[in-house]
C-alpha cells in the first residue's frame, strides 16, 4: 500500500470513530465536549513545530513560529477551560451525597 | 529517535485522543477524559522535538512560542468568566484554525514546485478552511461579546456578495493548483478571510453556538488535511476525530434547539420580513413589586424557576439558590426548569448553576419539566427570554421559529424579572410579556431576588 493510501486510510477509519465515540452525548455536555474537542484540534501545534524546525527562509520562520503561538493558546487554552467547565460538574455531584 | 519508537508513542497519542472524546461524551468520564487528551497533546508536542529526519533548527524561538502562548492562553482560561465562556471557546477555535493555515502555507513554501498534486490540494483546502474558521470566529467572538449587533446582519445584495466571494475562493483555488506559485494562494486566504465574515454575519444570535461548533469541526478537518502534507498520522487522526465528532455534535445543538442545519446556515437568506414590532410598544404591562412577587411565592406550592443567561450576567445564581432553598424550607415544591440552550450554549446553564451549587435533581430538562408547568403556580423567569417566547410556535418566519420552548404560559402565574422590555438575545419581541397572568419585576435580576427573598423572609 502506498504511503498516501495508508494515511487516507486512517483518514476513513477516524471518521467512524469520531461518529461513533459521541453519538450518545446528554445535551447537558455539549458544551464541555465542544470545548475539548476545540483543545484537541490544538494538537496542530505538533505540525507547527515541525515546519518550524525544518524552516529554510525567514518568512517561513516568521509564519511558522506565529502558527506555534496560536496552537499553544489554542491546545493549552483549550484544556485548561474545559477542565474549569468540568470541575464544576464533579463539585455538584458532591453536593448531591 | 528511532522511526518505529517514534510511531508508536504517536500511536499511543492518538488513542488518548479516542479515549478523551469517549470520556468526555459521559458525564462520569467527562474531567478524566479532558485529562487524557491533555497528556496526549503533551505527548504528542514532545515527541515532535524527536521526530526522526527532522532538521530540529530553531529550537530557542519554538520554545520561547510556545512559552509565550501558554502565558496567552492559561490565564484567560483560568480567569474567564463562566458567561464569557462561550466566546473563549469560539477564540480558541479560531486561533486553532489559523494556525493550521499558516502551517499549510510554509509547507507549501518550502515545497515549492515539487509539492503533488494531492499535497497541494490538501494545503488549499487547509488554507481556504483555516481561513474561514479563523474569520468566521472572530465575528462569533464579537457576536457573543456583544461588540457588535446580535442580530441577523443582512446587506442589500448580501447574497450575492457572498456567492461572489466564494466563486472567487473556487478561482483563486484553482489558479493556485494551476500554477504552483505564492501570489494566488495569498489571494485565495484572503479571500477565504473575507467569506468567513460574510458567512457568519448573517447568522443570529440564538445560532451563533451551532456556527461555533461547526467551525470547531472545520478546524478539526483542516488540521487533518494539514497532517496529510505533513505526513503525520497523529495530525490526521487527532484533526479527523474532531471534525467527525464535531459534526456529530453540531447536529445534535442544532437537533436541541429545533433548528434544521441549513436552515441556520442560510436562513438569513430565505427569512421572511419580521413583523414590525413598533406596534406593542404602547401597550402596558402589568408590572409588580418585591413583595407582590414574595406573597405570590408564599402561597403557591409548586413554583419552576427557569433561568436564563440575565441570571448569569448578574451573577445571581447564588442568590437564585437562596431564594430555591427558602421556598423549600417553606415546603414548596421548587424545580428549575432548564431549556437546552439556556445561556448561550447547551448545557451552559448547568454549568452556571453548578457553580452555585445547586442539587443537580433540581435541575430538570425541557422535556421532563413542560408537562408540569399546568400544575405548577408560579413560573419565576430570571434574565430568560427567547427560551420562553411563545413567538417560536406562533410566529412562522421569526428567528427562532420551530425552536422548542419552555411552555410557561400554561402554569399559573408568570413572574419575569427584567432589566427592561428590551428583547432577548435574538431580539424578538415577546407576547408573553403582556399576557394578564404575567408580572413584571425589573431591576437587576441580583437585586430583585435580594427583596424578593427578604420580602419572603418578612412574610
Amino acid at each position: 500500500m502506498s504511503n498516501g493510501l495508508a494515511l487516507l486510510s486512517i483518514f476513513v477509519l477516524s471518521i467512524f470513530i469520531g461518529f461513533e465515540v459521541v453519538a450518545k452525548v446528554s445535551t447537558t455536555l455539549h458544551t464541555p465536549l465542544m470545548s475539548g474537542a476545540n483543545a484537541i484540534h490544538g494538537i496542530i501545534l505538533v505540525g507547527a513545530i515541525a515546519v518550524a524546525n525544518n524552516a529554510t527562509s525567514n518568512l517561513q520562520l516568521i509564519l511558522s513560529i506565529l502558527a506555534v503561538v496560536l496552537a499553544t493558546i489554542n491546545m493549552v487554552g483549550g484544556f485548561v477551560v474545559t477542565d474549569r467547565m468540568l470541575e464544576m460538574f464533579k463539585g455538584k455531584k458532591r453536593e448531591v451525597k | 529517535m528511532n522511526r518505529n519508537l517514534y510511531d508508536v508513542l504517536g500511536l499511543v497519542a492518538a488513542a488518548c485522543f479516542i479515549l478523551a472524546l469517549k470520556g468526555l461524551s459521559s458525564p462520569k468520564g467527562a474531567r478524566r477524559g479532558n485529562i487524557i487528551g491533555a497528556i496526549g497533546a503533551t505527548l504528542g508536542t514532545i515527541l515532535v522535538f524527536w521526530a526522526p529526519g527532522s532538521a530540529h533548527k530553531h529550537l530557542i524561538p519554538i520554545l520561547g512560542a510556545i512559552a509565550f502562548g501558554v502565558i496567552v492562553g492559561v490565564p484567560a482560561a483560568r480567569k474567564i468568566q463562566m458567561t464569557q465562556m462561550p466566546q473563549l471557546v469560539a477564540l480558541f477555535n479560531g486561533v486553532g484554525g489559523g494556525a493550521a493555515a499558516l502551517v499549510a502555507t510554509v509547507e507549501y513554501l518550502k515545497l515549492g514546485k515539487s509539492a503533488s498534486t494531492a499535497e497541494v490540494l490538501a494545503t488549499v483546502f487547509t488554507v481556504v478552511v483555516g481561513c474561514v474558521s479563523f474569520s468566521g470566529s472572530i465575528v462569533t467572538f464579537l457576536k457573543l461579546q456583544e461588540l457588535m449587533t446580535t442580530r441577523p446582519v443582512i446587506f442589500p445584495g448580501g447574497r450575492f456578495l457572498i456567492a461572489g466571494t466564494l466563486a472567487g475562493v473556487f478561482a483563486s483555488a484553482a489558479w493556485v493548483i494551476n500554477s504552483g506559485t505564492t501570489s494566488p494562494l495569498l489571494i485565495m486566504g484572503g479571500l477565504s478571510l473575507l467569506f468567513g465574515v460574510l458567512f457568519v454575519l448573517p447568522v443570529g444570535g440564538a445560532d451563533v453556538p451551532i456556527v461555533i461548533s461547526l467551525l470547531n469541526a472545520f478546524t478539526g478537518l483542516t488540521v487533518a488535511a494539514s497532517g496529510y502534507v505533513l505526513q503525520a498520522t497523529l495530525l490526521i487522526v487527532a484533526g479527523t476525530l474532531v471534525g467527525a465528532s464535531g459534526t456529530i455534535l453540531t447536529r445534535l445543538m442544532a437537533a436541541a434547539m429545533g433548528r434544521s442545519l441549513f436552515g441556520t446556515l442560510f436562513g438569513a437568506f430565505t427569512a421572511k420580513p419580521q413583523a414590525s414590532t413598533g406596534v406593542s410598544e404602547a401597550r402596558s404591562v402589568k408590572s409588580g413589586s418585591a413583595d407582590d412577587v414574595a406573597i405570590l411565592l408564599n402561597y403557591s406550592q409548586r413554583v419552576v424557576i427557569v433561568p436564563g443567561f440575565g441570571l448569569a450576567v448578574a451573577q445571581a445564581q447564588h442568590t437564585v439558590r437562596e431564594l430555591a432553598d427558602l421556598l423549600t424550607s417553606k415546603g414548596i415544591d421548587v424545580a428549575y426548569g432548564i431549556h437546552p440552550v439556556a445561556g448561550r450554549m447547551p448545557g451552559h446553564m448547568n454549568v452556571l448553576l453548578a457553580e452555585a451549587n445547586v442539587p443537580y435533581e433540581q435541575l430538570v430538562e425541557m422535556e421532563e419539566v413542560n408537562p408540569t408547568f399546568p400544575q405548577t403556580d408560579v413560573v419565576l423567569v430570571v434574565g430568560a427570554n427567547d427560551v420562553v417566547n411563545p413567538a417560536a410556535k406562533t410566529t412562522p418566519g421569526c428567528p427562532i421559529y420551530g425552536m422548542p420552548i419552555l411552555d410557561v404560559a400554561h402554569a399559573g402565574n408568570v413572574i419575569f424579572l427584567k432589566r427592561s422590555m428590551r428583547p432577548g438575545f435574538a431580539g424578538i419581541e415577546n407576547e408573553l410579556l403582556y399576557d394578564p397572568k404575567t408580572t413584571l419585576l425589573f431591576g437587576d435580576a441580583k437585586d430583585s431576588l435580594t427583596k424578593v427573598v427578604s420580602a419572603l423572609k418578612a412574610l
